[in-house]
């Protein structure tokens, strides 16, 4: 993978301030205590007490979890056309304050993602904005409209080197239309990133059908239709040899049935949402619809298999679903009312609340979800030899995250970055605190604050 | 009671108790030559109307003109949910007019709960898409006593689309909460899949459930359902789920017939059974009155001091 232009152009993304560090004291992917030296964007020493590299700022990070900079896969920046929601810029600030370097752009702003055109546009703002690697993730039909192939070709080729692409907010739902993505992605390396949501058996629905959906009267979305379109794509995936990765799978049964996808060595790949880990759709008898998203929230039996799921594999990541929406979106009826929240600046704090604490996921199972995992599905090493999702050692870029594990606070929407203030944390306490955020050397995130 | 009627749950059973008994007192109000009370006057009632239903408005404007209540009657019917001024907004400015109660209807499930968060007043919920429609239940059940003399114990049969129902879900609460054994009989494409949790019975045959049953309470077919592949023909759901005169005399004596109207004669009721004997309703209409004066009374007429 060298054509000689993605490592400049990529390291071109921060200032190109001086980027050297000496960071003390700080648990290295929850190991013991260590020094950790950055000189010039690249970790150059991870030890005991070592020397300040020359003219490297010090900070203490005793009582610190380091982790490598974690890669969402899956964010709504709304940019370019909604950006009354969302911009890169702001995306790209909460993510930051959420401890990712890497972000991936969902396809369906307006214009869609579906051109070259449009995916140079959004990876340009992302590289001006500087916090955070964006990458496009470009719509799998034109238009999202589910009837033809976009330019997957051009995409690839463009400079935004797209290799994730999916409809997400919709389902690839022709079956014929699907089989030919995942074929045609195979000739650069590509994935489909399916949303699982069969349209027929899902129409109006507006939470999980179940107990909750028959006493608040709201349309049932049912698992089943999750899982249908789950079992399917893992069927066609396997039998034109390419890679699938599952959207938000939300459902014990979808899990069981990647499992099985897995167990048969065909190439699936799983996200799971934070809010998805965390919270149930009990949640939605109040009405109040910033607890409405899409895949619906489930219930507690479904919540403990995604936790199991994700703490042995089956699922590789967490993707925040980031999904921004201007209050009055949401301050409606329930059936108006968008589909979506935020979660990049708490991913991993309800990652800590919902796997860390309760022992199913140490921090170096942290770093695998939420970093090295996402990153490979990503094909991130398109941006230069182990960029993203490589581990906090020496000869790797300094894409860091200093995590302080034992703080503790409520979530305070007002207080964030996100344009939107649809975060169903709101209120909630949450465990930890990102400290510190660096990309390739350069502080994004400093004292908890945006750097600059 | 609570500040608001919103769900039947919100009900205890002594709360509902003293709704029947409180209407019982007002229904003699409607006896009377002059059929007014001054009890809420200086206090204004608006009736938020979001879908058409000129039965249910109606009855609300007359309760609370009846218990002298000033009365704005606001048709938001056109501006859908989705386009038009929003609900918060119209909340709002129904807050500023100083609204005492707020009688709502609207298609989407949960508004009312939405409303009940932006304004002072009380909600009471005038029917809320698929969710409730608290008043309803409580006429029935006041019309089932009137009827039969008690709740308890009595054998209610809910025929029909209790998938969509907000009539169903009311009554299945507020008659369990009284005492009453409640069955659900419907083709099973229009029963919720979860019913099963619900404090009732369930069936699919009619014809083996009525028998069985005091209380048979049809349930109106929507026009958009009959096409949607919940059941193959309307005449096939008719033949099925339908109550006709052969299908009455399975009734016990004294059972009577129930439906919350509109009434699509030829499908679930037939002509000679909605207008029997047995048919209470008319009388639904006119005890719904009764039972509205009731709920709006207990929610209003009680804060008068604190005011």
């Amino acid at each position: 993978m060298s054509d000689g232009r993605q490592g400049t152009d990529w390291r071109g993304s921060g200032p190109g301030a001086a980027a050297s560090w000496l960071i003390r004291g700080a648990s290295v992917v929850g190991a013991g205590p260590a020094d950790i030296s950055v000189t010039d964007g690249m970790i150059t020493a991870v030890g005991p007490a070592a020397e300040p590299p020359p003219g490297a700022q010090v900070l203490d990070a005793g009582g610190l979890v380091a982790l490598p900079g974690l890669v969402d896969l899956h964010a709504h920046l709304r940019e370019p056309g909604r950006e009354d929601a969302e911009t890169v810029e702001t995306g790209t600030a909460a993510a930051a304050l959420g401890g990712f370097t890497a972000v991936h752009a969902m396809a369906n702003t307006d214009p869609v993602a579906d051109t070259a055109g449009v995916v140079e546009q959004i990876w340009r703002l992302g590289r001006r904005a500087g916090r955070c690697d964006v990458r496009p993730i470009g719509a799998v039909t034109a238009g999202l409209g589910g009837r033809q192939l976009a330019e997957l070709g051009a995409m690839a080729d463009s400079d935004a080197r797209v290799r994730v692409f999916s409809d997400d907010g919709r389902c690839v739902s022709d079956a014929v239309l699907m089989r030919r993505a995942l074929e045609y992605v195979k000739a650069f390396d590509g994935v489909i990133a399916q949303h699982a949501q069969e349209p027929r058996l899902t129409d109006g629905a507006q939470v999980n059908e179940g107990e909750i959906s028959a006493a608040l009267g709201l349309t049932g979305w049912p698992a089943v239709a999750e899982e249908a379109i789950i079992a399917r794509d893992c069927l066609l995936a396997a039998h034109v040899g390419s890679a699938l990765h599952v959207c938000h799978v939300s459902t014990a049964g979808s899990v069981e049935i990647i499992r099985w996808a897995k167990s048969k060595g065909w190439r699936v790949t799983a996200e799971v949402t934070p809010h998805h880990l965390l919270l149930t759709e009990q949640l939605a008898v109040g009405y109040d619809p910033v607890f409405k998203v899409n895949p619906p929230l489930r219930t507690e039996a479904d919540v403990a298999a995604l936790r199991a799921g994700l703490a042995d594999g089956t699922i590789d990541c967490v993707a925040t679903d980031h999904a921004p929406h201007p209050l009055e979106d949401k301050e409606t009826e329930w059936q108006v009312a968008a589909f979506g929240m935020t979660g990049l600046e708490t991913a991993l704090r309800v990652v800590h609340a919902a796997m860390v604490q309760p022992g199913l996921l140490d921090w170096a199972g942290v770093a695998d979800r939420m970093s090295q995992r996402p990153a490979a599905i990503g094909r991130l090493d398109l941006l230069g030899p182990a960029q993203h999702g490589s581990p906090v050692a020496v000869g790797f870029p300094a894409n860091l995250v200093l995590y302080d594990p034992d703080a503790s606070d409520r979530v305070d929407p007002a207080a964030q970055a996100s344009r939107s203030r649809n975060t169903p944390f709101a209120g909630m306490t949450l465990p930890g605190r990102v400290i510190a955020t660096f990309l390739r050397g350069e502080a994004t995130v400093l004292d908890g604050k945006l750097a600059r | 009671m609570k500040r608001h009627l919103i769900s039947a749950a919100d009900l205890s059973r002594e709360d509902a108790l003293l709704i029947l008994d409180t209407a019982e007192e007002l229904a003699q109000v409607t006896d009377r030559p002059i059929r007014k009370l001054p009890t809420l006057r200086g206090r204004t009632v608006v009736n938020l109307f979001y879908e058409d239903s000129t039965r249910t408005r109606i009855s609300f404007e007359a309760a609370a003109k009846r218990l002298s209540a000033d009365v704005i009657n606001f048709s938001a019917k056109g501006s859908s949910v989705a386009k038009g001024e929003s609900l918060k907004d119209t909340a709002l400015t129904l807050e500023a007019m100083g609204a005492d109660a707020v009688v709502i209807r609207h298609s989407a499930s949960g508004a009312p709960h939405r409303l009940a968060g932006w304004v002072r007043g009380s909600v009471v919920n005038a029917g809320d898409g698929a969710h409730e429609h608290p008043t309803q239940a409580l006429l029935d059940a006041f019309t089932m006593r009137r009827r039969l003399g008690r709740l308890e114990g009595l054998r209610v049969t809910i025929v029909g689309d209790v998938l969509h129902s907000r009539v169903a879900r009311s009554n299945v609460l507020l008659l369990h909460a009284l005492g009453a054994d409640v069955s659900l009989v419907a083709p099973p494409t229009l029963l919720p899949v979860a019913v099963g949790s619900w404090p009732c019975s369930v069936g699919y045959d009619l014809d083996a459930a009525l028998p069985k049953t005091d209380v048979v309470m049809m349930l109106r077919v929507q026009a958009e359902r009959m096409n949607a592949a919940y059941f193959p023909t309307v005449r096939e759901y008719s033949r099925r789920y339908g109550l006709d005169a052969g299908r009455m005399a399975l009734l016990p004596e004294s059972a009577i017939v129930m439906h919350p109207g509109p009434m699509n004669r030829g499908v679930e009721i037939a002509a000679e059974v909605a207008d029997s004997a047995r048919s209470t309703i008319v009388e639904q209409v006119t005890n719904g009155v009764s039972v509205r004066m009731a709920v709006l009374y207990l929610l209003l007429g009680g804060s008068e001091a604190e005011r």
